[in-house]
């Protein structure tokens, strides 16, 4: 489904991802794992297409496509999602009207009409009631004075509503307590199937307890330094990232 | 009035054409006392209403164009301008849609404006499409039963001579200021409105049903009373863009509010902004101003400003009445070349009078808009509290957004809060809104009708739809 192929991208001229390969099949979870500032968000942002990311060699194909010829919207409309590490907030634009507009862009681009308002609210009242969200959320502006808890149950509620082909979650357990990364990892393990596929950014294993990757790449300077099955991040856990880092120095 | 009904009123072809005799109704350009009786006479006024008008032209000539607003036009020559010209003819107007700028048709076909309307918009010279007099019957009858006048201000004169001689230029003085002057000296229509004692008008009064609505002329005349315990929302405008020939508009309205009385004013502004370079729109330059005469009065402003090449605007409340409160709620958007100087006075002159001011301003191309607020306090006006809140968006870095808040307060026991931001749409925002499918340009509207819906949601129902459907068209385009 996505194959990322020798992907160097620069910031501001640094190098930060220096020949990335990953190859994720529809059904499986990815797991991207690493010490801090080895790229592992670079990952996620370049592949949804955002700015100030230049992608100096390498490619990216999504479904055969080639991910860079197309724009944000574009990319997100064929299934590509990122769930945000630190979602936005937008004063006066109602929670549900942004689900919406996203919902009927991602119909139109299949060549369906607009969902029809009564089964939109049943959705949404559905999927918001899983993420554990008082409907009320729906009606508030969006992310706005939401706590961090409620702002990742917020983007997992758009994973949820949206039903990406591939889900991307960048450090979706960041800044949640215990109850709340439970409800946020109920979420994500319910968008699990045979025909999607779901790319974790985190740097703790803890996250992974509660949602079973079936790949864990280790990401040390902005390549995959070592990859393997979920007893790799528990080595991970009670190890460190160091051993990773001199072996893939050596 | 249903819907259905309305379109087959439109539908219906004019057959009679034009009713008043084109030649004998237009002057040669300029301006001169003669000028002035001549349309005193024609509008059949009475000599008090000669006299009013002759002396707010002497007190024009001896007044300057003010030159503070942070504007830039070329100067207006007022001896080239026709003050009494009827419909253009026929023949020396553009013979169809084929001749209109295309730019503009787009436009009305994105805002959904019926087909027949559209010539009417565009100056096209079609037989009128709009048989006005069936649709203002239906409505003064249901008026009537609640005694409310509601006619043109010419009628007025003419058959409520006592009202309009009581309260006329009460609000604003002839000499107020350039362009007030010179529209009193010359007003030739607008509208008229008195609710009396204890009324709650039955419904929502629109210049879109006055009669000759189509053509509302470059100096409007305004005038609004709401006696004691009455009330009224009055809309003016509509938000599909009107050409007109006359560049330079200069109109005034006057609201008074007696005891306990509540007028809401809401204005959709859409003139023609020009083409790309600004030329051929029209030049805006109104006084709007309400007096909360009587004690615990409310007098609302809100607005919508989206059209004009230039706009020069600010509606104002004189606080005298105890109690009163007086509002401003506007939203202002800029593109292309536009350039806008707008906002408004709050005067408080009586004990606890409260004000609120919520100022948006969007900015976008190489436009550029000011806001102006002055906030008065009286030294009898113990208590006074005003809020005021004025926020700027830029759209792309070739536009502009200044604020102008004045202040001055006359005693100690008042309240005066002032809050500002001006943000740049910000890029996280719209990368969001993209990243879940969302086009860039419908990423933008969704972000700007967020940022106005504190102003948005103080409109008309109807009214505040059609101005985010508005705002979405003059903002097309204006990024990436």
């Amino acid at each position: 489904m996505l194959e990322v192929k020798n992907l160097h991208v620069t910031v501001e001229g640094k190098a930060i991802l220096k020949g990335l390969d990953l190859t994720v099949n529809a059904g499986e979870v990815h797991a991207i794992m690493g010490p801090n500032g080895a790229g592992k968000s670079t990952l996620s942002a370049v592949i949804a297409g955002k700015d100030g990311y230049e992608v100096t060699q390498g490619s990216i194909l999504f479904e055969g496509r080639d991910v860079l010829e197309m724009e944000i919207e574009e990319r997100a409309r064929a299934g590509l999602l990122l769930g945000f590490q630190y979602p936005i907030e937008i004063p006066g634009v109602k929670n549900i009207y942004l689900l919406k507009a996203a919902l009927n862009a991602a119909r139109a681009a299949r060549g369906e009409g607009e969902i029809p308002a009564p089964e939109f609210m049943k959705l949404v009242r559905e999927k918001s009631a899983e993420m554990k969200m008082d409907p009320s959320f729906l009606q508030r502006a969006v992310n706005e004075g939401f706590s961090g808890g409620e702002k990742k149950r917020n983007e997992i509620l758009q994973m949820l509503v949206l039903q990406p082909k591939l889900a991307m979650l960048d450090e979706i357990d960041s800044g949640l307590d215990i109850d709340a990364m439970k409800v946020v990892a109920q979420g994500v393990n319910s968008l699990r199937n045979a025909d999607r596929a779901i790319l974790l950014v985190t740097h703790y294993q803890r996250l992974l307890n509660h949602i079973e990757p079936d790949r864990v790449h280790v990401l040390v300077d902005g390549r995959i330094a070592k990859s393997g099955d979920k007893s790799l991040a528990l080595e991970l856990e009670s190890r460190g990232y160091d051993w990773v880092v001199e072996e893939s120095a050596a | 009035m249903a819907s259905e009904e309305m379109e087959q009123l439109v539908r219906r072809e004019y057959k009679q054409g034009f009713v008043t005799d084109i030649e004998s109704d237009t002057l040669p350009p300029g301006l001169d006392e003669s000028v002035i009786a001549f349309i005193s006479q024609k509008k059949g006024e009475p000599q008090w209403m000669l006299d009013w008008r002759l002396e707010a032209y002497h007190r024009w000539l001896e007044m300057t164009t003010p030159s503070w607003a942070h504007l830039d036009y070329p100067p207006i020559d007022y001896q080239a301008i026709s003050y009494f010209s009827a419909p253009k003819k026929p023949e020396d107007r553009p013979q169809s849609l084929d001749e209109v700028d295309p730019k503009l048709l787009e436009t009305y076909e994105k805002l959904g404006i019926p087909l027949h309307e559209r010539a009417a918009l565009a100056g096209v010279a079609v037989d009128a499409v709009f048989d006005s007099v069936s649709v203002t019957t239906t409505f003064k009858e249901k008026l009537g039963e609640a005694g409310v006048i509601f006619c043109s201000i010419s009628e007025a004169i003419r058959d409520y001579p006592e009202l309009v001689q009581q309260y006329l230029g009460t609000v604003v003085p002839q000499s107020d200021n350039y362009f007030a002057a010179l529209n009193s000296a010359v007003f030739t229509d607008g509208s008229f409105v008195y609710v009396p004692e204890g009324v709650k008008c039955p419904m929502e009064l629109s210049t879109y049903f006055r009669i000759n609505a189509a053509n509302t002329g470059q100096f409007e005349r305004t005038l609004i009373i709401c006696d004691k315990r009455a009330q009224v929302s009055y809309l003016e405008g509509c938000t599909a863009p009107q050409r007109d020939e006359n560049q330079l508009h200069a109109a005034v309205v006057e609201l008074v509010a007696l005891e306990d009385a509540y007028i809401k004013y809401s204005t959709v502004q859409n003139w023609y902004p020009g083409d790309e370079d600004g030329k051929g729109g029209i030049y805006n330059f109104v006084t709007k101003r309400g007096d909360c005469r009587g004690d615990r009065s409310r007098i609302s402003w809100t607005q919508v400003e989206t059209g004009s090449a230039i706009t020069w605007k600010y509606p104002s409340c004189m606080l005298r009445g105890k109690d009163s409160v007086g509002e401003f709620y506007s939203v202002a958007v800029t593109n292309g070349r536009q350039q806008a100087d707008t906002g408004t006075k709050m005067i408080h002159l009586g004990e606890n009078t409260r004000s609120t001011i919520i100022s948006k301003g969007i900015a976008a191309g190489r436009s550029d808009q000011a806001y102006r607020g002055l906030v008065k306090v009286g030294s009898r006006a113990k208590g006074a509290r005003n809020y005021t809140q004025c926020d700027s968006l830029l759209i792309g870095d070739q536009c502009g957004a200044h604020t102008f808040p004045y202040q001055e307060i006359g005693n100690s026991t008042s309240t005066v809060e002032h809050e500002a931001t001006t943000s740049k749409i910000a890029d996280d925002q719209l990368f969001y809104c993209r990243a879940r499918g969302i086009d860039e340009e419908d990423a933008v509207s969704m972000i700007v009708n967020g940022f106005c819906k504190d102003v948005f949601q103080e409109l008309p129902m109807e009214f505040a739809v059609e101005a985010e459907a508005l705002l979405n068209v003059t903002l097309e385009g204006s990024v990436g």
